[in-house]
C-alpha cells in the first residue's frame, strides 16, 4: 500500500509543482492522474520513489517513509518500484534481453552486472516476461531495433523484472499511435490484475484513462482537485480539473477530430465500391 | 479585412545603426589587413623571394633520381613511428578516460574541485604541441621510442578526454533516469546507463586521435624522440635530397593508410 501525506515541492524560484498532496493507494488498484500539462503528475510519481526530491511530506510505501531514506536505503527502496516511461527511456544500444535484466540491477553485486552474469533465475524470470510481453523472439535484438510498442513493452518487462510492490508509469502512450496505446494500456491493466499490483498512471487522454482505470485523481496546478471512479468523471468535473477554455477546447479537437475521421472513413468506402 | 496599402511595402534585414556598423567592421578590416601585410613584408629580402622559384626547381632536381635503396632502412624506423602512435594512443586514452568524467557536469563528483583539475588537466595537454612535449621528455627520460610515446599519449588527454566529456554531458537523461529508477548503485548506473550511449564516441575518437598521431609522431624524431623523424632530420642535415623525398613520400603513403583505416572503423562502429 502506498500512502503520501502533505506531499509538496517547490522548485528554487518557481510556483510550487505540488502543494500538500494527501492520497491512498491501496493493494492492487489501478490509479490513472489526469490534468493539463503542468499540473504536477510527472513530479508527483517523481517524487515517490525521489528521482525528484520532495521539499516537504512523506512517502509511506508499507511501513517505511522513503521520504526519510539515506542514499543506500533508498536504493533498496527503489528496487520495490517499478517505472515505465514516456519514452520507453530503453538503453538504446543494449539488447532487449539486457534492458530486461536491467531491472535487476538493485538486486545483483556490481561484477555479476558488468559481466552480465546474472544468476539462473533472473535470466529464467527475464525469458518468462519476454513471453509475457510477447516479445520472446525479439531477445538478443538491440532496443533501437524495435517499433515503439515493442519498446514501450520492454519497459514493461524491465520493471516487472524489479518484481515490484507498486508501479509508476509516466504517460505510457503519449508517444504511441491509439491502437498500440490500447494495446498497452490492456497489457498494463492485465499484468496489475494478474498480479495485484497497484499502479499509477500518468494519462493525459481522458477517454483511455476513462476504459482503463479504475479511480481517477484530477490534479490541477499541484492540487488534487478530484477523486473519484471514471464513472464520476462528469463535465463539470472536467471543467474543474482543465478549467473551462481548456476542457471545451480539447472537447472541440476531440469532435473535430472524430468528424475528419468519419469523413475520411466514408470517403474510403466511396472508393472501394 | 483591411486593404493593402495601410502595411508598409519596405522591410529591411537590418536597422540603418547596424547596417552602418557593418559597414566599419569590413573597412576596419580592409585596414588591419594593409598594415600587416605592410608589416609582414618589411623585413623580406625581395632577392630571395624572387630567387625562390630557382632554389625550388634546384632541390626538385636533387630530389631526382630517388634514392630506393634506402627504403630497406627506413623499415625499422616507420615500425617505430606507428608504434609510438598506437602505444601513445592507448596510453593516452586510458588516462583521458577518467579525467573525461570528471570533467563531465552530470559525472563529475565534485563540480567545485575536482571539475576545475580536470578541466584544467585537458587544456594544459591540449595547449602543449607533441613536439614540445617531445622535447621536455627527452631532456628529462633521455632520447628514444619511451620519449616519444609518452609525449603522443600525454598530448592525446586533452584531446581525447574534451571529445569524451562533452560525449558524456550530451547522454540522454531519460534512459539515465531509468537505469536508476531500478535501484541501481552509481557504478551500474555509469556502465548501464552512460556507457552504452558514448561507446560509438570513444571508438571514434580513439580511432581518430591515433590517425592524427601517426601523422604528429613522423615528426618527433627531429628533437630524439625516436621514429621515422631521426632519419628525416639526418638526410636533411647531410643534404642528401633524394633521400629526403623518398622519406617523405613514406610518410605520405602511411599517413593515407592510416586515415584509410581509420575512415573504416569509423564506419564499421557508427
Amino acid at each position: 500500500m502506498l500512502h503520501l501525506e502533505g506531499l509538496s515541492k517547490s522548485y528554487a524560484g518557481g510556483d510550487p509543482a505540488l502543494s500538500d498532496v494527501t492520497l491512498t493507494v491501496p493493494k492492487g488498484e489501478i490509479l490513472g492522474l489526469i490534468g493539463p500539462s503542468g499540473a504536477g503528475k510527472s513530479t508527483l510519481i517523481r517524487c515517490i520513489n525521489r528521482l525528484v526530491e520532495p521539499t516537504t511530506g512523506a512517502v509511506r510505501l508499507g511501513d517505511e517513509d522513503l521520504a526519510q531514506l539515506g542514499k543506500t536505503d533508498l536504493r533498496r527502496a527503489r528496487r520495490r518500484i517499478g517505472m515505465i516511461f514516456q519514452e520507453y527511456a530503453l538503453v538504446e544500444r543494449l539488447t532487449v534481453m539486457e534492458n530486461v535484466l536491467s531491472g535487476r540491477l538493485g538486486y545483483v553485486p556490481f561484477w555479476r552486472s558488468f559481466l552480465r552474469r546474472y544468476p539462473a533465475r533472473d535470466v529464467q524470470q527475464a525469458y518468462r516476461l519476454l513471453d509475457r510481453v510477447g516479445l520472446m523472439d525479439k531477445a538478443d535484438s538491440r532496443a533501437d531495433a524495435l517499433s515503439g510498442g515493442q519498446r514501450q513493452r520492454v519497459g514493461i518487462a524491465r520493471a516487472l523484472a524489479q518484481e515490484p510492490e507498486l508501479l509508476l508509469v509516466d504517460e505510457p502512450t503519449a508517444s504511441l499511435d491509439p491502437k498500440t496505446s490500447r494495446q498497452i494500456m490492456r497489457l498494463i491493466t492485465e499484468i496489475c490484475q494478474e498480479r495485484g499490483l497497484p499502479a499509477i498512471v500518468n494519462i493525459h487522454d481522458v477517454p483511455l484513462a476513462q476504459q482503463f482505470m479504475q479511480r481517477i485523481v484530477g490534479l490541477r496546478a499541484g492540487r488534487i482537485v478530484f477523486d473519484g471512479a471514471p464513472s464520476e468523471l462528469t463535465e463539470d468535473a472536467l471543467t474543474t480539473i482543465y478549467g473551462a477554455e481548456d476542457w471545451n477546447a480539447m472537447r472541440k479537437g476531440d469532435a473535430d477530430q472524430a468528424e475528419a475521421e468519419a469523413d475520411a472513413q466514408r470517403r474510403l468506402e466511396a472508393i472501394a465500391q | 479585412m483591411t486593404t493593402t496599402d495601410t502595411y508598409s511595402a519596405v522591410w529591411q534585414r537590418r536597422t540603418p545603426r547596424k547596417r552602418l556598423l557593418i559597414w566599419t567592421g569590413w573597412v576596419a578590416l580592409v585596414a588591419l589587413f594593409v598594415w600587416c601585410w605592410q608589416l609582414m613584408t618589411e623585413n623580406t629580402i625581395w632577392a630571395f623571394v624572387t630567387d625562390a622559384p630557382r632554389q625550388a626547381a634546384d632541390i626538385g632536381a636533387r630530389m631526382w633520381p630517388l634514392e630506393w635503396g634506402y627504403l630497406p632502412e627506413l623499415m625499422g624506423p616507420l615500425w617505430d613511428t606507428i608504434n609510438i602512435a598506437t602505444l601513445g594512443t592507448i596510453g593516452g586514452v586510458i588516462m583521458a578516460v577518467p579525467v573525461a568524467f570528471l570533467a563531465a557536469r552530470n559525472t563529475t563528483p565534485s563540480a567545485t574541485i575536482l571539475r576545475p583539475i580536470a578541466l584544467f588537466i585537458i587544456v594544459a595537454s591540449r595547449s602543449i604541441n607533441s613536439l614540445i612535449w617531445a622535447l621536455l621528455l627527452v631532456a628529462i627520460i633521455g632520447p628514444g621510442l619511451l620519449a616519444g610515446i609518452v609525449a603522443i599519449a600525454l598530448r592525446s588527454i586533452g584531446f581525447v578526454g574534451k571529445l569524451l566529456y562533452e560525449a558524456i554531458e550530451e547522454t540522454d537523461r531519460r534512459q539515465i533516469e531509468a537505469v536508476r529508477a531500478t535501484g541501481a548503485g552509481g557504478l551500474q548506473v555509469l556502465t548501464y546507463g552512460i556507457v552504452p550511449q558514448i561507446m560509438p564516441a570513444f571508438w571514434g575518437i580513439s580511432v581518430f586521435r591515433w590517425d592524427i598521431n601517426i601523422r604528429e609522431s613522423t615528426i618527433l624524431g627531429l628533437v630524439g624522440a625516436g621514429g621515422i623523424g631521426l632519419k628525416l632530420n639526418a638526410s636533411i642535415n647531410t643534404l642528401s635530397w633524394d633521400e629526403v623525398a623518398v622519406i617523405l613520400l613514406l610518410i605520405l603513403g602511411t599517413v593515407v593508410v592510416s586515415e584509410w583505416v581509420s575512415a573504416k572503423l569509423r564506419r564499421a562502429i557508427i
